[in-house]
């Protein structure tokens, strides 16, 4: 382009320097990294690196000081055992926090569906798929109600879930009689809910169902998120809302649907939970809805919303998992968990802060 | 000057009021095929309500816009995007987690054929990677290793030039950009500018808007200056000077006859 001289009214006099200098200012240029920066570089392409390396090294660590013992298939699976409910909450966590939310309201929408789903089959003597369909409606129910208030009220998600945890966790309690349906009685009126507590062996591995079920849920969901149009919407959503919507994304459609779905696989997540401790209990999983803020945070995964993965999620969820039961079988205070637990988050969002300063 | 041609969109008397703001008062616009026209004002004038009615975002309470004759409302930009009017915002409206591809093809991606497509809904990263590099090399922006780079390892100028690829490659019948080059270095500037001249010479006409008078006088072929919600007038850059539109556009000097009745 020559517009200098086919132009009466060319660059101005200050500009005129410019000829001389760079033309190439929109190509992309690659200058030298330091080897920090290309560190900076590749986590921030992939951002469940940090929480998959803290993972590896972990279990070696608890290999060298627990011994045998603690690598063994059998010990490894029942990791996976014990973290299958926060990696499922976690999954629909993650999508929240995505779109730069938070629910806080996770666990209370999943008590709340397995308490349904139990009453339904135990009290109403409804066939056992119904009840869990109908458990399954009333956790769509909690997370439509969560998303009109988000998405279309336009209250902030915190405020929302924190007033929606209160509530659904007291009509928990209020529904249920603070009653528990024991594990005989769902024996033998109604074995499908306790169907993902099943499980089955692989030489000395231990796999239930419900581990089963996490590890497909997180596949769908990293397909979905990843590989379709919606997946990326999700992104851009909790990247720059506006950007978003002049791009043609509906936000609000948007977010209405990803309570939504949280509210679903919460509910699954119920389901998996009576399998999981075998009765119905209006008092277990409380602590979900921290739990899988901790998973999707040490997972790497940003609160501001825009970036982070289904599988930092995992791992993140793991790494708890792995720190949890290494320190018990070492014969430590469970406090030290608590502690160790609370280090990994701090760390994981100073790693997170740093790698959103990157630059070209 | 083009005007033997039809034009390519026209607005006759858009009016638009916020309470008791009325942003436009009886507002003309016309663009011809080819050209670029700069739309200059003063704060407040309503340019950007005039830009915004074109663009979808806001409908006029009164008026007729038509494009290639054709009477339009649109409801929302993505009507006027799928009537082939693209924007160039100024905050770009770019995603800067995502990719250069996944950002050029946001709200519109290429699904893969058949059943992946159409039951898995997977998208098609070959067929976009491949489109966004075409465009982005078509505009010379493109000295490139990485397509699936994210937009936010970008500078200003290169983020800037993956937004104009955007409309320039979907915009079938005209480009809005506005104030393009108004957070860039100078150098970075003049990169942008060419990058303007370079989708006009590929047909497509372009509304700037803009405040910077050396800019718009180095590119336009008319200027459209708009005062207190209306056209007060369009003028050839090549017959008057900047201070000329200055004055027009405050209101200091009365712009002759001729220039009123285009």
């Amino acid at each position: 382009m020559s517009v200098e001289t086919t132009k009466a009214s060319g660059p101005q006099e200050f500009e005129k320097t410019l000829a001389a200098s760079d033309t190439s200012v929109a190509s992309f240029d690659t200058h030298s990294r330091t080897p920090l920066e290309s560190i900076q570089h590749r986590l921030h392409k992939s951002p469940a690196m940090v929480p998959l390396i803290i993972l590896l090294l972990s279990v070696i660590l608890f290999a060298i000081v627990v011994g045998g013992r603690f690598f063994s298939p059998f010990t490894l699976t029942l990791i996976l055992q014990q973290v299958a409910i926060t990696g499922m909450v976690g999954i629909a966590q993650t999508l929240v926090v995505l779109t730069a939310g938070i629910d806080l309201s996770v666990g209370a929408i999943m008590v709340l569906s397995s308490v349904v789903m139990g009453q339904f089959a135990m009290h109403y003597g409804v066939p056992a798929p119904v009840a869990v369909a109908v458990g399954l409606l009333v956790g769509a129910l909690c997370g439509f109600i969560n998303g009109i208030l988000i998405a279309r009220v336009k209250l902030p998600p915190f405020i929302v879930t924190l007033g929606t945890w209160s509530i659904y966790a007291a009509i928990n309690f209020i529904y249920s009689g603070n009653e528990t349906i024991r594990s005989q009685d769902l024996e033998t009126t109604a074995p499908l809910l306790q169907f993902f507590g099943g499980s089955f062996k692989v030489g000395g591995a231990v796999f239930t169902y419900g581990v089963l079920l996490m590890l497909i849920m997180a596949a769908i969901a990293w397909y979905v998120l990843n590989h379709t149009a919606w997946g990326r919407h999700v992104y851009a959503v909790g990247d720059d809302p506006e950007a978003a919507e002049l791009s043609g994304v509906r936000v609000d459609r948007m977010l209405l649907a990803v309570y939504t779905l949280t509210g679903i696989i919460c509910a699954i997540a119920g389901w998996a939970l009576i399998g999981r401790i075998g009765s119905v209990s209006p008092q277990a999983g409380q602590f979900e809805n921290i739990n899988s803020i901790t998973a999707v945070v040490i997972g790497g995964t940003s609160l501001f919303g825009g970036r982070g993965s289904i599988l930092g999620t995992i791992f993140g969820a793991l790494i708890v998992g792995v720190f949890a039961l290494g320190l018990r079988l070492w014969g430590t205070d469970p406090q030290w968990t608590q502690l160790s637990v609370g280090a990994l988050i701090i760390v994981a969002v100073g790693i997170d802060q740093w790698i959103r300063k990157i630059s070209a | 000057m083009t005007q033997a041609q039809d034009p390519i969109l026209t607005a006759r008397g858009l009016v638009k009021r916020y309470g008791r703001v009325t942003a436009l008062d009886n507002a003309d616009f016309d663009l011809y095929p080819g050209e670029i026209l700069a739309v200059i004002g003063d704060n407040g004038a309503g340019k950007s309500s005039l830009i915004k009615a074109i663009s979808g975002a806001v409908t006029p309470d009164e008026g007729e816009i038509r494009l290639d004759g054709k009477p339009i409302a649109f409801k929302s930009p993505m009507e006027a995007r799928e009537a082939g009017i693209e924007t160039v915002y100024q905050n770009l409206a770019l995603s800067p987690a995502l990719s250069i591809a996944d950002n050029m093809f946001l709200g519109r991606e290429i699904r893969k054929q058949g059943f992946l497509g159409q039951w898995m809904r997977m998208l098609d990263r070959p067929a976009m990677e491949k489109r966004a590099r075409d465009k982005l090399t078509e505009l010379g922006l493109m000295t490139i290793q990485n397509i699936s780079q994210a937009v936010e390892t970008l500078s200003g100028g290169q983020r800037q030039g993956v937004a104009v690829a955007r409309a320039a490659a979907f915009g079938s019948k005209m480009v809005i950009m506005d104030e393009p080059t108004a957070a860039l270095g100078v150098k970075e500037s003049r990169r942008v500018l060419e990058l303007i001249l370079d989708v006009k010479k590929r047909g497509l006409p372009i509304v700037l808007i803009s405040h910077n008078m050396p800019h718009v006088f180095e590119v336009a072929d008319r200027i459209h200056i708009h005062r207190l919600g209306r056209r007060l007038c369009v003028i050839d850059p090549k017959q008057y000077t900047m201070s000329d539109a200055v004055a027009f556009m405050t209101g200091a000097k009365v712009p002759p006859e001729a220039a009123l009745a285009a």
